[in-house]
């Protein structure tokens, strides 16, 4: 594959990104390897925000004002946004909230209201982030319920051929990540989806880490819930979003009571709104999800899939062999397909002193569990450092990151000289 | 090499982290304290023999960083055989050398200590990195002052 055009447009878009180009305190270059964490924001986002501050704001759904009028447009314009970059039938079906996290719990809190019963089964997976964890834990220390989660490949995917295994009678929900926030690696989805529905066992799927490397679209991967944060898609923080295929919004009951989720309030009884209004009570982040949808159109309209795609496929390779280059490195889980994430240790560095030091050369990269501490520990590690790209990172800086990997190493096991103690 | 970073990874601290004293688990400690980081996953266990009013012997064991480790070796060397008055003392003086407004004078700290205290000091100047330093001497505190033993955590000290 010739790089060259695909490279021209990264440092075009590149230059969308104030951020990326302030110098680190360190007088170096800030690179910035923290993706899967939360992206940077383009301009337009940023002045989308601000114009909307500026010129624009009220709240929503109850004003017969100008200003009312107005704002609650652009927020329903927005939640269409969401519907049309999801392929979703309705805009019934988009529930803003908070993050992923608040998704996941609001749809784990529905489920143990309206459809779990004691004893029902959960499949999961080994690359669960916490908060496609500990969301069902609650649950399940409530009802009971068991929570299974699906083995790993040894290259680090989900191991799809243990689903039969897993499945049982009392199987009611497959709720797995598409791609793995701690090793990058895709999961076998449409497989799993076709699987569920032939049992026809619904399937929540995390797109957080998917979604802002791959479009996806709910007709051709018929999942029945779906969630994904704003922050990590280029948009601001305080907004995600929740999908649920109709009619799952009809049968769940609300996650929080409040203003906006009601159609009458009395004493005696109070009638819900229905989705997805119902599920979105009190002010929602107005700006944050008027300004996702501009993140969105930036993605899909000005940056594109296709561009994402090719161009990040290039990064992800170009890194594996820099960094399968540094002597003592050790990758984890390398299985394709693959979002642009590695996972990885150095023999004799713990990941915490490999990222302070890192950051000593304007490199930002994430150490720790990455809230995947069951995945971690079948790693048998207790931590890694983990590199996470975007279609705004340039070859120069991967290389730069391999030059302070070996100067890393060399810093880390440099000979030292008899001390006076001891 | 930037020289914040030569500050923060002094030699002692690199030459402890790769040969750490006192590391292992007594058969028998009359205190032992666990001391985790949830943050990062750092993670110490500590066990002592406190014979009267003094340390007699005190191991480490754990995974953790190098400035962890470092610390974890540093602090049982210099409290070994200590009373445990001292001790309280270069807890407190550690703790403010990390973390006070303005850091400590030493001049009540016997000089002998000193160099090994304030190899530690450039940890102040980065605050992701300070518990990873003071999480050994939490440990070591909550091993002699209480009597549950629940894991000591970073996140509610």
């Amino acid at each position: 594959m010739n790089p060259t055009p695909l490279l021209e447009k990264a440092r075009q878009l590149r230059a969308d990104f104030p951020i990326l180009s302030q110098a680190h305190p360190s007088g170096r270059p800030l690179i910035y390897f923290d993706n899967a964490a939360t992206a940077q924001k383009p301009r337009v986002v940023i002045e989308r925000l601000s114009a909307f501050l500026a010129t624009q704001n009220a709240n929503i759904h109850r004003g017969v004002h100008w200003l009312s009028q107005e704002a609650t447009h652009l927020y329903e314009k927005a939640r269409e946004t969401v519907q049309h970059f999801l392929g979703a039938a309705s805009p019934e079906e988009i529930i803003f909230v908070r993050g992923a996290t608040e998704g996941i719990n609001l749809i784990a809190q529905g489920l143990r209201r309206a459809y779990f019963q004691p004893g029902d089964e959960i499949i999961l997976s080994t690359l669960e982030h916490h908060a496609n964890i500990v969301p069902w834990q609650l649950v399940a220390e409530e009802l009971p319920l068991r929570l299974k989660p699906l083995p790993l490949t040894s290259a680090g995917a989900v191991d799809v051929s243990a689903l039969p295994d897993f499945l049982s009678p009392r199987t009611r929900l497959i709720a797995i990540t598409h791609t793995s926030n701690g090793l990058g690696t895709r999961t076998p989805i449409e497989e799993i989806v076709a699987f569920a529905k032939a049992h026809d066992i619904p399937v929540l799927l995390d797109a957080c880490q998917s979604i802002v490397h791959e479009a996806i679209d709910v007709q051709k991967l018929p999942v029945d819930f779906l969630v994904f944060s704003g922050h990590k898609l280029y948009g601001p923080t305080g907004v995600g979003v929740v999908y649920m295929r109709h009619p799952w919004g009809r049968k769940l009951p609300p996650y929080q009571g409040g203003g906006d989720m009601i159609v009458r309030v009395t004493w005696e009884k109070t009638r819900y709104a229905p989705p997805p209004a119902k599920f979105e009570a009190g002010t929602p982040a107005i700006a944050e999800a008027i300004v996702l949808a501009t993140a969105i159109h930036y993605i899909t309209d000005t940056v594109g899939y296709d561009f994402i795609q090719a161009y990040e496929a290039y990064l992800t390779d170009l890194a594996e062999a820099l960094l399968r280059d540094v002597p003592g490195l050790t990758l984890y889980g390398t299985a394709r397909p693959r979002g642009p994430i590695w996972s990885f240790n150095i023999e004799g560095i713990h990941p915490h002193d490999l990222g302070t030091f890192l950051d000593s050369w304007g490199i930002a990269v994430r150490v720790g569990h990455h809230c995947n501490q069951p995945l971690m520990d079948a790693l048998g590690v207790p931590a890694t450092a983990r590199l996470s790209l975007a279609f705004y990172n340039l070859p120069e800086e991967l290389q730069t990151l391999q030059e302070a990997l070996l100067a890393a190493v060399e810093f880390f096991h440099k000979p030292l000289p008899s001390l006076r103690h001891e | 090499m930037s020289s914040e970073l030569e500050s923060l990874y002094q030699e002692i601290i690199l030459e402890h982290s790769r040969y750490p004293r006192n590391y292992g688990r007594l058969p028998q400690p009359t205190h032992h304290a666990e001391g985790y980081n949830p943050l990062c996953g750092d993670q110490v266990h500590l066990t002592l023999q406190v014979d009267g009013e003094a340390i007699r012997d005190i191991r480490f064991e754990g995974q953790s960083c190098a400035i962890c480790k470092a610390s974890a070796s540093v602090m049982t060397s210099l409290v070994k055989g200590l009373p445990l008055s001292e001790v309280e003392q270069l807890y407190e003086a550690f703790h403010a050398l990390l973390t006070a407004e303005e850091p400590p004078t030493f001049s009540h700290i016997a000089p002998k200590y000193q160099d090994y205290l304030l190899a530690f000091g450039a940890v102040r100047n980065y605050p992701m990195r300070v518990k990873c330093a003071t999480l050994p001497w939490h440990t070591l505190h909550a091993a002699l002052h209480e009597s549950h033993h629940e894991p000591v955590s970073t996140e509610n000290l």
